[in-house]
């Protein structure tokens, strides 16, 4: 589970890989020069949702040479500010020899024939792009090559590139690639497999920080998110939906507020059953989104609020603790006989933990624009999934899934959020009803309330420690939620979660609390709570046996588990890297010469998701009022051989870092009677920079493809600030998010 | 009723209701899209804009409220020196992640650095704690400002 956390957004990696044929189109683009063309022809069909737009057909994850030798290169993925329209394009630059800023980057359209998946999730893009974007810039190079060496009538292997220019040594002569594209283009490609790629220490883009190419649109306001997206003729929509998760509109008071001024149209929507799609709510559409807001204050909406409004959090903590003192509904991995190792054991220690539902905070609230006309629609949405969107649309207004056109925009914020599509089907019924373009757009309280959250959980452990403080027995039964044996979205665990194969005895255990609320993946998902979970009850045994956080994690670590591959995933957790990164953050922090005081305090913890392997220690000072401060994080981080653009990745490590401190300090979702109580950032809150401390971080390079960054920094920050709130105070932080009334001391 | 409002050095017009607020005459009838919706409660800032150098929550302040007052943007904070030095130094530390929020970060910072040429970290935390950055770009934020704060006194020939 941890490295692959339940998401409807995630492809199958095993059958990806299996079925991928990339190959490699060229043609000449309009206007003249080499048109390349990457496609992944056997990407399953789930994906194929949409056509381009006519005069769309040249466009795909290509290469497009001027005349003039102006490259652009277009970047296929959405961008929620994980850096990615920068990355991929440095991917195919590298490779094809030109300068960065010869390049120029264009927003790739949807068209899964041409691109595969294009999504943003599962920090998925390097690991999936790497090596099938290099080679599509090298195989441009060659092709050019061979042009050049043609022309000149010497021999291809005679040639060398640089900076957008072939040349042949031996004969002085030289020539641009803009000079040489209409010849490359008539060329057969080169087999993509065969390509010759750069050896690494020749990168002159892979591994140089390229700031990102759309910030100079950011700082000076330049439209570029989907709620800056504007139609001719547009109208603005307010949805309300029942505040009660799967409630239905009985009746509305929409004359009275049709009346207003302003107000165009307002109608009730019956939707279906899937909080993913199209759900009961009141349209109010207007001429400018603030009418259709305010109207909304007038809006009277009797609901049939239906069967979740029984359900509260109190209502579940309450069913956890009954659950957790009765056996498991289900096992999910049993290791030895952990019953009689804990009747052995010279010390038990027993600990309950539990955690929150989270919102995503996206700091653009959901939003959509869609013209639907003549049995066609088109959308402009800030998702992160946008093929599935595109198919939700269709299935939603009941036509082709080829009569769908989807502009990705660049989204304020992804988190997770955007996997669901909801908006995306909202906003195309009411475009439908109304026959204009209409922008739909939620405020904060729609977005907070209307969420799909980190399901809550609820952990209870027992291990046992023999004489000399060894760890021979470990149970965990996991109360969390589901409906009959269906696991919520991103609230399981898998039977790999660390230190499964590490402990003799062991036993992990599940049950289910019925849920009516939408549960999705947040940033991380499943890591960004079971890392606090176990990471923080091993410190705690390593401290009820009296040795040090790190030695008792390196010793876990140091014990043979011939078989520990993690949560589904193919590759294999190698406690070797873990091992290094540990050791280096330890190194770094100054962990063996640490001064401790009263109030201030040094924590530890490792996580491994998303291919990444994540150390990090915590820092803070907490006053005897209980206030928690933050002093510093270190983080010591393998993804691999290669940091691809190090000015981004150490910002995507901090910003996750601080996004896991933020959440732990202060967010939580409470529902009563089946809806939300928090409305906006002033009951649920972000960190905020007064907060914020620095983070050092170090990657260690290792012989290893490259990996993704956008999630795997996040969980262990989590257990090292709880873990340093013991050091510093005593108190064993097992709830989040954390009281500071609970840390006072004197 | 018709509001007639300086908006970055040029007079504009717009027919609006007395009560809505800045930021959407400036996004839904001006199209001026630099300033974003984030909380319409005056709680995270994305909406930030000048009056008369002064920064305010442009969804917290109805059209009526705007008067003879200069309103500044993010469109327009470029055109003075201190906006485009803080631009370029956004840039140069490569602050942005998602930049929803970064325009309301910038206009914040502008105004901080207009009447505290040399912020020290509290200085930053005070003036710069009522916007949200939600990708936790704030480490970066901080370097952006004292970046711009320097290079204003090497603009000056003083440190």
């Amino acid at each position: 589970m941890a490295a692959h956390p339940t998401s409807n957004a995630r492809p199958d990696m095993n059958a990806f890989v299996a079925s991928r044929r990339t190959f490699l189109k060229a043609g000449l683009a309009a206007g003249g020069g080499l048109l390349l063309e990457f496609a992944l022809p056997a990407m399953p069909r789930a994906a194929a949702a949409t056509t381009s737009a006519p005069g769309d057909a040249l466009l795909g994850a290509y290469v497009r040479i001027a005349p003039s030798g102006a490259v652009t290169i277009l970047s296929k993925n959405p961008e929620i500010g994980q850096g990615i329209k920068t990355m991929l394009p440095m991917l195919i630059a590298e490779e094809l020899d030109v300068d960065w800023d010869q390049v120029h980057i264009e927003q790739a359209p949807l068209d899964a024939e041409k691109f595969g998946r294009q999504y943003a999730g599962g920090s998925q893009a390097t690991p999936l792009n790497w090596d099938p974007l290099r080679r599509v810039g090298a195989a441009g190079r060659q092709m050019l090559i061979t042009a050049a060496a043609s022309s000149w009538g010497v021999p291809a292997a005679e040639c060398r590139t640089e900076s957008g220019r072939v040349y042949h040594g031996a004969s002085g002569r030289s020539a641009g690639y803009g000079q040489l594209a209409s010849k490359a283009a008539s060329l057969p490609v080169p087999d993509l497999k065969s390509v010759k790629l750069k050896d690494p220490r020749n990168f002159k883009i892979i591994g140089h920080s390229k700031p990102g190419v759309d910030s100079p649109l950011v700082v000076t306001g330049k439209p570029l998110f989907g709620i800056d997206v504007t139609r001719p003729g547009m109208l603005y929509a307010v949805f309300q939906k029942c505040p009660v998760f799967g409630g239905k509109v009985v009746k509305a008071n929409t004359d009275a507020i049709r009346s207003l001024p302003g107000v165009r149209h307002a109608f009730v929507v019956k939707g279906g059953r899937d909080p993913q799609g199209l759900v009961d709510g009141v349209a109010i559409v207007a001429d400018t989104w603030w009418t259709a807001e305010k109207a909304r204050e007038k809006l009277e909406v009797a609901w049939d609020e239906g069967p979740t409004a029984t359900q509260s959090s109190a209502g579940y903590a309450e069913t956890a603790v009954q659950l957790g003192k009765v056996a498991p509904a289900v096992s999910l991995r049993s290791d030895g006989d952990a019953k009689s190792a804990l009747a052995r054991a010279a010390r038990v220690v027993e600990a309950a933990y539990s955690y929150p539902f989270l919102p995503h905070l996206s700091m653009e609230p959901q939003n959509c624009t869609a013209h639907v006309h003549d049995g066609k629609a088109e959308l402009w949405a800030p998702t992160q999934n946008p093929g599935p969107g595109a198919q939700l649309v269709a299935a939603t207004l009941g036509i082709a899934d080829s009569d769908v056109v989807v502009h990705m925009t660049r989204c304020g914020g992804g988190f997770g959020r955007r996997l669901r599509n909801d908006f995306m089907a909202e906003a195309a019924w009411i475009a439908k009803t109304v026959g204009v373009p209409v922008k739909l757009l939620w405020n904060r309280t729609d977005d907070i309330q209307h969420d799909f959250y980190r399901p809550a959980g609820f952990h209870f452990f027992k291990a046992g420690l023999d004489a000399n403080g060894g760890l021979t027995a470990l149970t965990d039964h996991f109360v969390t939620f589901g409906n009959g044996r269906q696991v919520a979205a991103s609230a399981g665990m898998g039977a790999e979660e660390f230190p499964a194969q590490r402990v003799e005895n062991l036993h992990y255990g599940m049950s289910l609390i019925p849920l009516g609320v939408p549960t999705g993946p947040l940033r991380a998902p499943g890591s960004n709570a079971l890392a606090f979970v176990f990471q923080s009850f091993l410190d705690e045994l390593a401290h009820a046996a009296g040795r040090d956080p790190v030695e008792f994690r390196l010793s876990l670590l140091d014990k043979p588990a011939p078989t520990s591959s993690r949560g589904g995933d193919a590759r294999t957790f190698d406690a070797g890297r873990m091992r290094a990164v540990l050791k280096l953050v330890a190194d770094k922090a100054g962990w063996a010469k640490q001064v401790r005081s009263r109030g201030t305090g040094m924590g530890v913890a490792f996580y491994f998701s998303h291919l990444g392997y994540f150390a990090e220690v915590a820092q803070v000072t907490v006053a005897r009022s209980g206030e928690v401060k933050l002093d510093k994080v270190w983080v010591a981080a393998d993804v691999g051989s290669q940091i691809i653009n190090p000015i981004n990745a150490e910002n995507q490590v901090q910003g996750a870092v601080l996004d896991g401190i933020g959440a732990a300090l202060g967010q939580t979702i409470t529902i009563e009677r089946g809806r939300v109580v928090q409305a906006n950032f002033d009951s649920v809150q972000p960190l905020r920079i007064d907060q914020a401390a620095p983070v050092e971080v170090h990657f260690l390079a290792t012989d290893h493809p490259p990996t993704g960054l956008g999630e795997p920094a996040l969980p262990p920050a989590i257990p090292a600030l709880c873990n340093a709130i013991f050091a510093a105070t005593g108190k064993r932080v097992r709830q989040l998010p954390i009281d500071t009334g609970d840390l006072k001391w004197t | 009723m018709s509001y007639s409002i300086l908006i970055n050095g040029a007079r504009r017009t717009a027919d609006v209701d007395a009560n809505m607020p800045l930021l959407w005459v400036l996004r839904d009838v001006l199209d001026l899209k630099g300033s974003k919706f984030g909380c319409g409660a005056g709680l995270c800032g994305a909406c930030v804009v000048h009056l008369d150098g002064k920064p305010v929550r442009s969804c917290q302040l109805p059209v009526s409220g705007v008067g003879q007052a200069a309103v500044t943007t993010i469109e327009g904070i470029g055109d003075t020196p201190l906006g485009k030095r803080i631009q370029s130094a956004w840039l140069d530390v490569d602050v942005v992640q998602c930049g929803y929020c970064q325009g309301g970060q910038i206009m914040s910072a502008a105004a901080l650095l207009a009447t505290t040429p040399h912020p020290t970290d509290q200085d930053i935390d005070a003036a710069m704690s009522g916007n949200i950055c939600r990708c936790n770009t704030y480490l970066r934020i901080r370097a952006a400002i004292k970046k711009a704060a320097a290079m204003r006194s090497a603009d000056q020939g003083s440190l």
